[in-house]
């Protein structure tokens, strides 16, 4: 009994679920316009079978030709007494009309002879105007012999009109058309489009994807006292970071712009004194704990250091730049490797700002975590816990202020209270309420909420489209590629180091626990155990994004990204359809060989 | 040289692991840590160097507190301390030399062990090791074309770059054939009696404590059951720690 009701329920459940289905895939129908009639059409399908024939022809290769005209004068209306028409030389191709003049708008029979075998081509009418109408097109026989009827204008005059039959004749062998040639261009654009941007997204997916992996994050603890410190650290040391490389680019700039010989000297120098510097103050092998005196002369010759590499950075820029400008102009057809050099001088000279803002926030920030235990080791608990929570209620304002001038940036707000009263008293107070909560040698973990930052914006980045993307940057920069490698650049950026983060994730624990035990430090355990077992993973998921940037980047220049798509969609907006099936053509070719090479090559190295 | 006291632990999930464990190593003494598995050997030997970190207790290495250290006076702890592996745990991809050298991490030049350059005598010292536990010809290999007992060697010599006062060896033949156990364990024991390193090494084999350990304890359920001498542990006693069902092999 239970069973049957049991039985009976399921057969309404399942019955329920098919008719679910089916109303869902009915308004699946609606929402589409599935429209059956439109398919049936023949004035459709004449347009599809149009298209489909240009398709079929792509437009890669023309020949010369010459054009041959027949003419034949000939009178519409017939004049009074008839009109014969002049002798036809019946050596070279000739036609013959009969009636030889008629009224208008009667039919005429247009016989050809001589013609080359299978010739065809128009039949025009030329009136006194000179405006030609054509009448229709003749297609000779083996013999070069045709018979045409034709309707004549319905038009009088008196005076003399012209029928013509022109051929087209091939002299000369094939050639690439002026389509096939742009193809090849944007084609090459395309593949170099996609070898960039796979690049870029490599270079700052790498290093990424180690703060979006919670093996390595999750023992990444501070002391809340220590985290507050850094976070008021970080813009300070960003700040002076910049202020000294821009200090470093402006004096270079100014003593040493045209002279690149002084810039030569100048980078090579620097670089040796950086080595003896880093030689003498990094010593090999450190057992115990140097004098203080002996430290403090490190740190010194340290900073020194740092600064002589950054003027010497800058010269490198400057020289790179002027060898580059140099070479441009020498090398005539190569030129671009000059232009190479100078843009990526150009490149070490607006990064050394980044890379120098990021390094004075860290070394601030080591300071401060220094200063943040000694303060922890030196005060009682008590005196560490008021210390901690001023710190964190500080701390806590200005990241909310900081945060809050980002959003204030992006919608102007213009509202005093709003910009700086409420995140300075909401940060303050969120700051202390964490701070009572937590004692001073508490670990605050603060790299999962790194991981978790890095995930949200690596996902958020990662759900839009590059194709979407670049309709930004195409603003910034122009239409054209660059536009296309910046937005599809960062897309791989977003993409790759979520998946890379995923490889580190899996990798075997065990070397990871026994490299720190051994007392290495973060940035060794990470070169000594993770990598090694990231490499063949790497190679294989940057393969991977290697193949969807070549099918992207064929496609970004619909929004204006360059590249082969560009050209493809101005064909088919023209109505260029023999023109379009060239570049589809293309696509077609490069996607499945670069699809090839890369498979082959991931056989190669895994 | 090591005191551990009132040690405990609980794993998120709450999982008990260990349970109020005190008890003194003196410098020198080879030391084997017997147990059930899941009796908590592990995770014994992993708080004594923070891989885990304690629930409570204090951990006291050589004067110093290691349960309070801060994370770059754990590494400088933690260099002094090797450690041998049920597992091996060496790099798979990497040479056999670059793994005996990186137990010299802690000492170097951290931006010249980046690009893997090590100081000559760190290579130098890497290959007596190797010779040590006589695979001196394998350096150049990859670690995974080697046998499993030849991996272990190499977990060896990787702790002994470290200079160690004291090896944490976690069941370093429970993954090896009986044969191959033998030598594995001499070659501890050569460290301890050559070397004076304190050896503390959790083992499954009572015939293996019998045979290495000047002391050993053992475990159950995360409690200290036994401490003493290996000849002490009766058949009585051998219950108590194994569980009643246990039958007494070799
Ligand atoms: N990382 C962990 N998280 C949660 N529980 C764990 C973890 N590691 C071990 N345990 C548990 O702790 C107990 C002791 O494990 P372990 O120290 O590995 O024992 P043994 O080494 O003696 O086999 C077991 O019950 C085990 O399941
Ligand atoms: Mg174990």
């Amino acid at each position: 009994m239970k069973k049957e009701v049991k039985r009976l329920g399921r057969s309404i459940g399942i019955g329920l679920a098919i008719v679910f289905g089916l109303v869902i895939y009915a308004y699946g129908f609606k929402v589409i316009k599935v429209n059956l009639d439109e398919t049936r059409s023949p004035r459709r399908q004449e347009q599809l079978v149009r298209i489909l024939r240009a398709l079929a022809k792509p437009d890669l290769i023309e020949f010369e030709q010459t054009e041959y005209l027949v003419d034949l004068p000939i009178m519409v209306p017939c004049p009074e007494g008839g009109y014969i028409p002049p002798e036809q030389d019946t050596s070279k191709p000739y036609i013959v009309v009969t009636p030889s003049c008629a009224d208008p708008g009667s039919m005429a029979q247009i016989e050809g002879f001589n013609f080359a075998p299978n010739a065809e081509g128009p039949i025009n009418f030329i009136p006194p105007s000179q405006v030609k109408l054509t009448l229709g097109r003749f297609q000779a026989d083996e013999t070069g012999h045709f018979f045409l009827t034709v309707k004549l204008p319905n038009r009088k005059t008196t005076e003399l009109n012209h029928l013509t039959a022109t051929t087209r004749t091939r002299v000369g062998g094939p050639s690439l058309s002026q389509n096939a040639i742009d193809t090849w261009d944007k084609i090459v654009e395309t593949v170099f489009l996609a070898l960039l941007a796979t690049t870029l997204g490599l270079l700052f997916a790498v290093p990424l994807s180690f703060f979006a992996a919670r093996n390595l994050m999750k023992d990444v603890t501070s002391p809340l006292l220590n985290v507050s410190l850094s976070i008021l650290a970080l813009p300070v040391g960003a700040y002076l970071g910049a202020m000294i490389s821009n200090f470093a680019g402006s004096t270079v700039n100014l003593l040493l712009k045209d002279s690149p010989l002084l810039n030569l000297i100048g980078a090579l120098v620097g670089c040796a004194l950086l080595y003896f510097a880093v030689r003498w103050a990094v010593p090999a092998d450190e057992l115990q704990q140097p004098a203080i005196r002996l430290r403090v002369m490190r740190i010194a010759v340290l900073s020194l250091a740092v600064l002589v590499s950054l003027l010497s950075l800058y010269m490198l820029s400057s020289l790179a730049m002027w060898i580059g400008n140099t070479l441009e102009v020498r090398l005539g057809s190569i030129g671009f490797l000059g232009t190479f050099i100078a843009d990526l001088g150009d490149i070490l000279g607006m990064t050394l700002t980044v890379i120098s803002a990021l390094a004075g926030a860290g070394v601030l920030m080591s300071l401060t975590d220094r200063l943040g235990r000694k303060i922890i080791k030196a005060t009682t608990k008590p005196m560490a816990k008021g210390i901690m929570m001023v710190m964190s209620a500080i701390a806590g304002a200005a990241l909310f202020f900081m945060i809050m001038a980002g959003l204030d940036w992006l919608y102007q707000f213009k509202n005093a209270a709003l910009t700086i009263a409420w995140p300075l008293g909401l940060g303050a107070l969120l700051g202390l309420i964490l701070s009572i909560r937590l004692n001073p040698r508490d670990n605050f973990p603060i790299g999962l909420v790194i991981y978790y930052i890095a995930r949200t914006i690596f996902n958020a980045l990662r759900s839009i489209e590059a194709l979407i993307m670049v309709i930004v940057f195409v603003v910034w920069v122009g239409i054209g590629p660059f536009a296309g490698v910046l937005a599809l650049s960062l897309h791989t950026i977003a993409a790759l180091a979520k998946l890379y983060s995923e490889q580190v994730e899996s990798i075997l624990p065990g070397p990871l626990e026994a490299i720190k035990a051994t007392g290495a430090n973060r940035l060794q355990t990470i070169v000594y155990a993770v990598v090694p077992q990231i490499i063949p993973p790497y190679i294989s998921f940057t393969m991977y994004r290697w193949d969807i940037n070549v099918r992207m980047s064929t496609i970004i220049g619909f929004a204006g990204g360059g590249g082969i798509g560009f050209l493809l969609i101005q064909n088919i907006n023209l109505l260029n359809y023999r023109a379009a099936s060239a570049q589809m053509l293309a696509i077609a070719l490069v996607v499945a060989s670069m699809d090839y090479i890369s498979s082959r090559l991931r056989e190669e190295t895994i | 040289m090591l005191q551990i006291k009132n040690l405990t632990k609980v794993y998120e999930g709450g999982v008990q692991a260990l349970t109020d464990v005190s008890f003194d190593v003196p410098k020198g003494q080879f030391m084997a840590v017997i147990g059930l598995s899941g009796s908590g050997k592990s995770t014994l030997l992993r708080c004594i160097n923070r891989l885990v970190e304690p629930t409570s207790g204090t951990v006291i290495f050589d004067g110093e507190d290691v349960t309070a250290a801060s994370d770059e006076e754990l590494r400088l702890i933690r260099r002094k301390i090797g450690m041998v592996f049920q597992h091996f745990n060496l790099v798979q991809r990497s040479s056999v030399l670059t793994n005996v050298l990186s137990g010299r991490l802690g000492y170097v030049n951290p931006a010249w062990s980046l690009i893997n350059r090590f100081p000559p005598k760190d290579v130098q010292k890497a290959m007596v090791e190797l010779a040590r536990v006589g695979i001196e010809d394998k350096a150049a290999y990859r670690a995974d074309e080697l046998s499993g007992g030849q991996q272990q060697r190499v977990g060896i010599a990787r702790a002994m770059m470290q200079d160690p006062k004291l090896v944490l060896a976690d069941e370093p033949v429970a993954s090896l054939d009986p044969v191959l156990a033998h030598s594995i364990m001499q070659y501890l024991e050569k460290i301890n009696q050559e070397d004076g390193v304190t050896v503390l090494c959790s083992l499954h084999f009572l015939d293996l404590v019998h045979r290495y350990a000047d002391r050993v304890i053992a475990l159950n359920e995360g409690k200290k059951v036994f401490d003493g001498l290996p000849s002490e542990i009766d058949d009585e006693k051998f219950k108590e720690i194994y569980g009643r069902e246990a039958e007494r092999v070799g």
